[in-house]
């Protein structure tokens, strides 16, 4: 049966809105091999000094870990508060879901930047209570990056439950399951795939999260975007450049291998 | 009776830690911004009147406003041409749309703003070529300006435009392109008659998620405007931590909360939510 293809106008538009999608991103390669200490082209030679000032820098190795630490417990905090919520609402299906859902989903949807002075807000009060919480630590930031999470997480968990097929926790039930055990050895195992996703897309948005970070940082707490920022603003460093090569090498690869095992399932 | 109930407490326990975490960490706090914004410096609703009267903030109002719809119409437009071709082209084709896509969407904002800094600054590619060919003698300001800005949220924004529309572009029925080709029209008349308007919810909804979005922005138009074309969500940040003017700043965020609520409501007013992923 034949297919309606894109014709050639359409294919010629479509090569030029990719073209402009992909040349910032090539454009930061020739800038990471500068030899110069500004931002500027190379002309003639080419030096990796950029990349070593990555490794001898101590300033960019201590907000690279900085930043895996927020993520990784922003990441568990909203992936287990998203999972326990998703599960409420699947098992029981309460009245006022739709509400509920809305409240949960908020910090997605408000601007970013209303929910960064809101949690500048909090966090500047707690600061009064805690030095441990407050403006300016790390589990402040972990705090603020797991509100901002965890709509997210949510998201995916409900869609990986409403793929689920209910008769297998009514039957788990009507064998006398208890909630616990519906919850930990039947469901759970079906949607290992949507939790193992929403943790790394909880620790992913926390990693390169830069619009709240910016309000309720100053300078304890840098983590690797706020570095970056603050070369950005000042006087542009190329060893951003040589920062975003890498990044964007290591985006390109796990694409790649998720393209590669997602083809592998569907075969 | 005793399951009901179990049933009803057993939601409740799951349900509110959740709900708890973000009554606290959210909506308790946005009030006490929505506070701020009534009391600082004095009590009253002398910031409301100040939204109202003072001419940085009205201008910068109609350069965010301005700003948004311009990206909007060129994301997209863009974002239609390379969806057309991921959900319509042949295997290859649509291997590399998808990827000139989901790179771009899964590298951090802050790379990408880099990226265009790269490219249009001064002594980035873009100059330094024009200048090598011997086409301008001196360098074009392409950044620090409010075209940097816009280039730089079109770029960040087409993938966000891409899957509302790839979402209406599937669902619809091949048979009715056909039809109207074995009918007689040509390629472009069957775009524009048939193609187009039959994804029309998909156009409204990416519309308006750009919209909504390029309101609030603010790591692009802080790194490409270079503080010279400043919008909403930059002021904001400026009223708070350089011209510590607390109440301005809250005003300002609860008035761009209420106008992106609306919008939102008008948008679920014609696209249901699951039409959008």
């Amino acid at each position: 049966m034949p297919t309606y293809r894109p014709g050639p106008v359409s294919l010629i538009i479509a090569a030029l809105v990719a073209l402009f999608l992909l040349m910032p991103l090539l454009a930061v390669i020739p800038v990471s091999l500068t030899p110069s200490r500004m931002l500027a082209m190379p002309s003639g030679e080419l030096s990796l000094r950029h990349y070593r000032a990555l490794v001898e820098d101590p300033r960019w190795l201590q907000s690279i870990l900085l930043s895996i630490r927020i993520g990784v417990v922003s990441s568990a905090f909203s992936t287990v508060l998203a999972l326990c919520f998703s599960l409420g609402v699947w098992m029981f299906q309460p009245r006022f879901t739709a509400a509920l859902v809305g409240f949960v989903l908020l910090p997605m949807v408000v601007p970013p930047v209303v929910s960064a002075i809101t949690l500048y807000f909090l966090l500047t009060s707690m600061s009064g209570f805690s030095t441990f919480f407050g403006y300016d630590t790390w589990l402040g930031v972990a705090m603020a990056h797991s509100v901002m999470t965890v709509p997210f997480a949510t998201v995916l968990m409900l869609v990986s439950l409403s793929q689920l097929d209910r008769r297998i926790d009514l039957a788990a039930r009507g064998l006398g399951a208890t909630v616990w055990e519906r919850a930990t050895r039947i469901i759970m195992p079906n949607i290992k795939f949507g939790i193992i996703t929403a943790a790394l897309l909880s620790f992913v948005l926390s990693w390169e999260e830069i619009g709240v970070t910016l309000f309720i940082t100053s300078v304890n707490a840098i983590t690797l975007p706020r570095l970056m920022w603050m070369g950005l603003r000042d006087n542009i460093d190329p060893a951003i450049a040589a920062l975003s090569v890498i990044l964007i090498i290591i985006t390109v690869l796990v694409l790649a291998v998720r393209s590669f095992v997602a083809r592998q399932r569907g075969a | 009776m005793r399951s009901y109930l179990s049933d009803r407490m057993g939601a409740a326990l799951l349900m509110a830690p959740l709900l708890l975490f973000l009554v606290l960490a959210y909506a308790w706090p946005f009030l006490g911004v929505v506070k701020w914004s009534f009391t600082l410096p004095t009590p009253g609703l002398g910031q409301y009147e100040a939204l109202l009267t003072d001419d940085l903030v009205q201008s910068v109002f109609i350069r965010t406003l301005r700003i948004a719809a311009v990206v909007t119409v060129v994301s997209v437009a863009a974002a239609y041409a390379i969806t057309v071709v991921w959900v319509r082209g042949t295997p290859a084709q649509r291997l590399i749309a998808e990827f000139c896509i989901l790179v771009p969407f899964w590298i951090s904002v802050l790379t990408r703003a880099f990226g265009w800094v790269a490219l249009l600054s001064n002594r980035g590619l873009i100059n330094t070529w024009l200048q090598a060919i011997g086409f301008i003698s001196e360098p074009l300001a392409l950044v620090r300006n409010e075209f940097g800005v816009i280039v730089g949220m079109t770029h960040f924004l087409i993938p966000f435009a891409v899957f509302p529309l790839a979402s209406a572009m599937r669902s619809l029925d091949d048979r009715v392109l056909l039809a109207a080709r074995g009918l007689g029209s040509s390629r472009m008349r069957t775009f524009w008659t048939v193609f187009v308007p039959m994804t029309r919810s998909g156009i409204i909804g990416a519309a308006m998620i750009v919209f909504v979005f390029s309101l609030g922005f603010f790591v692009t138009p802080a790194i490409l405007g270079g503080g010279r074309s400043v919008m909403i969500a930059e002021l904001i940040y400026l009223r708070i931590f350089q011209s510590p003017d607390w109440g301005l700043g809250a005003a300002i965020s609860v008035v761009l909360v209420l106008f992106v609520g609306a919008l939102m409501a008008l948008l679920f007013r014609y696209v249901r939510p699951k039409q959008l992923i």
